[in-house]
């Protein structure tokens, strides 16, 4: 176990364990309360798998009615309560606690209308981020934010977080595409918030709850604004000599008026481990690569890929391959997509997330090969190009307690980078616990405090998701709940 | 409202100036109107205040970088000082900034601050999302007279809540936006608009709905209804470049045959009527009706219309017909008994946009909130404004 300072369990909670089962199944019947160690166990951490905390019970509801009356059962006990999407975080933001209840909506994933004229689904927000591109896909609509783990996360999780993904450049991220929820509140007010019109009424509670990260309340409910599939998509791979000569050309396509769907690059130790494993065939002799995908009829792909190699051409791109079939265009993305799964069979690693403005690429990437130089370790760049969020993967040994000190210094040291470069510390994966003591280096002392103001209008005992987001120090004092 | 004689104005230079007039005020109770060029400052409930505080003197772009999609303005510059300075790189705010100057018969140029503070989004809403959308970073004073910033220069940040959101669209109730950060992009090399002519409601905003589902990227959809004897038209825009517009106006045309041959305006006549529309105004008749902006799902817009009735002396639909403009008598309470629950059981909202000062002191102008939800409203702003001075009584009644 590592650096990261958790809260300490409160006994006087954990002695009252079994009178807050008995609570508990009293709401929700049978299967919906998980006691036994085994079964929480696989509750006890997330993809931020360095930390792990078996829960003292895991509640997974059936209706919106049940999650109410279990926060409000909370609320009244003084229990912390960590709201569970699929667990997919890679901050730690759905990391349990010794005290606390996990709230999980696994049992509610349904879709339940789809409203192709409105351009809007409602669903369950234990459904799978695929699975709503999936239930519309037959009709020519998809959802269009699309994080790496979209198959197994829950627009729960993606609410919380904001989550991004790769084409966020042309479409926006959750927030963007969010037009209503069902969020219960803590007291177990179920209270309705937006709808299906493109705005709603009032302060922007909605872009506020998005991204909260779990700490305000809980969304069972969610209307998604869905888009028309693009007649076609093609992906073009490019070669460089160099990161700086990859950089500078996406800043050349973006100032050349072209917005593609997405750009993203990989650095010479991506390429390799990507390479190995999915035999995409990438170039294996150049600095960086980019994928750049367009999208239009096949005509206007044409164009745009024209005007675009162009530009790449202009940079000194070595290497240019043009998905000429769905099968070439899959096995171009194949490689990207497969990425942290790659990496994963090579080495541990922890997945870094900061963003930073894209005309400070060069000088943050040698900055950050600088960094892990420093602490003896290795590390591959993969990053949405457009939109200049960085994914630094530093590679570790999970078995050994100082390669892992290490890396943790080492992502931080690149975090810190990315903000000194007008950035911030996360651009998609979100603050949880892994970047929680950064957030001094980010924010003021006033803009922590006024932060945990909010956060102490929905939640004043701090029991939703507590030792995340904010530093343990200098935390505004609990009101009595 | 209070007589001019009593109201003084305080234009600061600077955020310390916004910050030390706060402080004082919120320390002495005195209620404050916050106010940019005043383009819009017949939006909201009236306000009665002591002192103005204008960030009309807070000017400049502060950050213009064509390659990474961003620019920065301080409140007080003008929204067209960035347009224009963006168009000079050939980019402009990736969401289209609304102008309600026709709207409220004012001349002012609108500003940042305004833009951010109403989140006024035109047309182009339907496919580039709002002011909030493009919104990328704030500095904000609040109501505790202290500067705070959230988001930033990137595109995409999840570092803290984004307090960006909040405050945009906030009437200045939370605090003063000095400075705003916004995702830009490049400006369409052309666009050209579909015009289908004669539908009734129902059928005109069937084919902006059917418009909006086709991949051709409509980045405007709005009916107008038949007006003193001129048929209705049914308008979508299309904006890319020239070659694409050409082969897509020529594909949704075939994909809306169901609903009538289109005719197509060139690139000029579409800015004109693009124009037209996001200013409403013109196309609601007399200067002296009442104006109700009334968001829905835009299936469900002809039938709010069609259960108006007389009600509603002329209307149009935007935003593929979930943005509906109304014009009512100013009388009385200006339609909104009969209005909102007729609005509020076809699951939409409604904002009272334009009416005389007694009329937006006596009615709700914006929609009432779920006790629930006023609540959470209620903390939030207490949070950011424990005096309760900033454009008290704005948004809610007291």
């Amino acid at each position: 176990m590592s650096g990261i300072a958790l809260l300490a369990p409160d006994p006087t909670i954990l002695a009252r364990r079994d009178a807050i089962v008995a609570g508990l199944r009293a709401i929700v019947p049978g299967e919906g309360v998980i006691v036994s160690e085994d079964e929480r166990r696989a509750f006890e951490s997330d993809a931020l798998t360095a930390y792990r905390r078996v829960p003292m019970v895991v509640v997974l509801p059936s209706t919106t009615e049940q999650v109410a009356e279990v926060l409000a059962f909370c609320s009244r006990e003084g229990v912390p309560v960590i709201p569970r999407g699929a667990g997919t975080s890679l901050a730690g933001g759905a990391l349990p606690q010794e005290d606390a209840v996990v709230l999980g909506v696994a049992k509610m994933s349904k879709v339940l209308d789809v409203d192709l004229a409105n351009r809007t689904v409602r669903v369950q927000t234990g459904v799978t981020n695929l699975g709503v591109s999936a239930a519309i896909a037959h009709e020519g609509f998809f959802y269009a934010p699309d994080p790496s783990s979209q198959l197994a996360c829950t627009i729960a999780g993606n609410v919380a977080m904001n989550s991004g993904g790769a084409h966020c450049l042309k479409y926006g991220v959750t927030t963007n595409n969010l037009l209503g929820v069902t969020f219960v509140t803590l007291k177990g007010e179920i209270v309705e918030i937006g709808g299906d019109a493109l705005d709603a009424p009032g302060l922007d509670m909605l872009g506020l709850i998005c991204g909260s990260e779990g700490q305000f309340g809980v969304v069972t409910e969610a209307t998604l604004r869905i888009l028309p599939l693009a007649e076609g998509a093609r992906p073009i791979l490019f070669g460089f000599p160099s990161p700086e000569a990859a950089g500078a050309c996406v800043a050349a396509v973006l100032g050349a008026g072209i917005v593609p769907v997405a750009i993203e690059y990989m650095d010479k130790l991506a390429i390799d481990i990507c390479e190995d494993f999915a035999k995409a065939g990438y170039p294996r002799d150049v600095g960086a690569m980019l994928i750049v995908e367009v999208e239009g009829s096949a005509a206007e792909i044409d164009e745009q890929l024209a005007r675009i190699g162009a530009i790449a051409e202009a940079h000194g791109a070595t290497y240019a391959r043009q998905a000429k079939t769905l099968a070439e265009a899959a096995a171009i993305w194949k490689g990207r997509k497969s990425a942290f799964g790659a990496m994963g069979r090579v080495s541990d690693y922890i997945c870094m997330d900061g963003t930073i403005p894209t005309g400070k690429l060069p000088e943050v990437l040698t900055r950050i090969g600088e960094i892990c130089e420093a602490q003896g370790l290795k590390v591959a760049n993969i990053f949405h190009a457009g939109d200049g969020n960085l994914h630094p993967l530093v590679l570790y040994d999970m078995n050994d307690p100082v390669s892992l000190a290490k890396a943790e210094r080492a992502g931080e040291d690149i975090l810190l980078a990315c903000v000194e470069a007008g950035g911030c510390l996360t651009g998609e994966h979100g603050v949880g616990i892994e970047k929680r003591d950064l957030m001094t280096a980010q924010f003021t002392r006033i803009e922590l405090m006024q932060q945990m103001r909010v956060k102490s209008v929905f939640d004043p005992a701090w029991l939703l998701n507590p030792a995340k987001v904010f530093p343990l120090e200098n935390r505004i004092a609990k009101a009595a709940a | 409202m209070i007589r001019d004689d009593h109201m003084e104005t305080v234009s600061p230079f600077d955020e310390a100036g916004i910050e030390a007039t706060i402080r004082e005020a919120a320390e002495a109770g005195t209620p404050i109107v916050v106010r940019g060029a005043g383009s819009r400052s017949g939006l909201g409930r009236p306000v009665q205040a002591a002192i103005t505080l204008s960030t009309e003197r807070l000017t400049g772009v502060t950050l213009l970088e064509p390659s990474e999609l961003v620019v920065s303005a301080k409140a007080g510059t003008t929204v067209a000082e960035v347009e224009a300075e963006l168009a000079r790189v050939g980019q402009r705010l990736a969401f289209e900034p609304l102008d309600h100057r026709a709207l409220y018969g004012t001349t002012a140029e609108p500003t940042v601050g305004g833009l951010v503070a109403t989140n006024a989004s035109g047309p182009r809403r339907v496919i580039a999302g709002a002011a909030r959308d493009a919104l990328i970073g704030v500095r904000l004073t609040t109501g505790r007279a202290e500067t705070i910033r959230s988001g930033g220069r990137v595109m995409k940040n999840v570092t803290g809540y984004d307090l960006v959101k909040f405050a945009c669209g906030s009437h200045g109730v939370l605090g003063v936006v000095t400075e705003a950060t916004f995702k830009t992009l490049p400006i369409a090399e052309t666009e050209a608009t579909l015009v289908l002519e004669g539908l009734d409601d129902a059928h005109g905003v069937a084919a902006l709905c059917a418009g909006m589902g086709t991949p051709f990227e409509v980045s405007g959809a709005a009916h107008l209804p038949a007006l003193n004897g001129a048929p209705s038209r049914t308008c979508l825009r299309l904006e890319n470049f020239e070659s694409q517009v050409a082969y897509r106006a020529g594909q949704l045309a075939a994909r809306l045959k169901g609903f009538g041959t289109a005719s197509r305006l060139d690139a000029e006549a579409s800015r004109t009527l693009w124009r037209e529309i996001g200013a409403a105004a013109s196309l609601l008749g007399a200067p002296e009706r009442a104006v109700w902006r009334v968001s829905v799902a835009p299936t469900r817009g002809p039938g709010v219309v069609a259960r108006l009735g007389p009600l509603a002396e002329a209307h149009i639909y935007d935003w593929s017909g979930g943005l509906i403009w109304v014009a009512t008598s100013a009388e009385g309470d200006a339609g909104a008994s009969t209005l909102r629950p007729i609005v509020r059981e076809a699951r939409g909202h409604a904002t009272l946009m334009r009416a005389p000062d007694a009329v937006r002191a006596a009615v709700d102008v914006f929609e009432p909130e779920a006790p629930a939800l006023a609540r959470l409203t209620a903390g939030l702003r207490a949070s950011f404004d424990p005096a309760g001075v900033l454009n008290l009584g704005r948004m809610h009644a007291r």
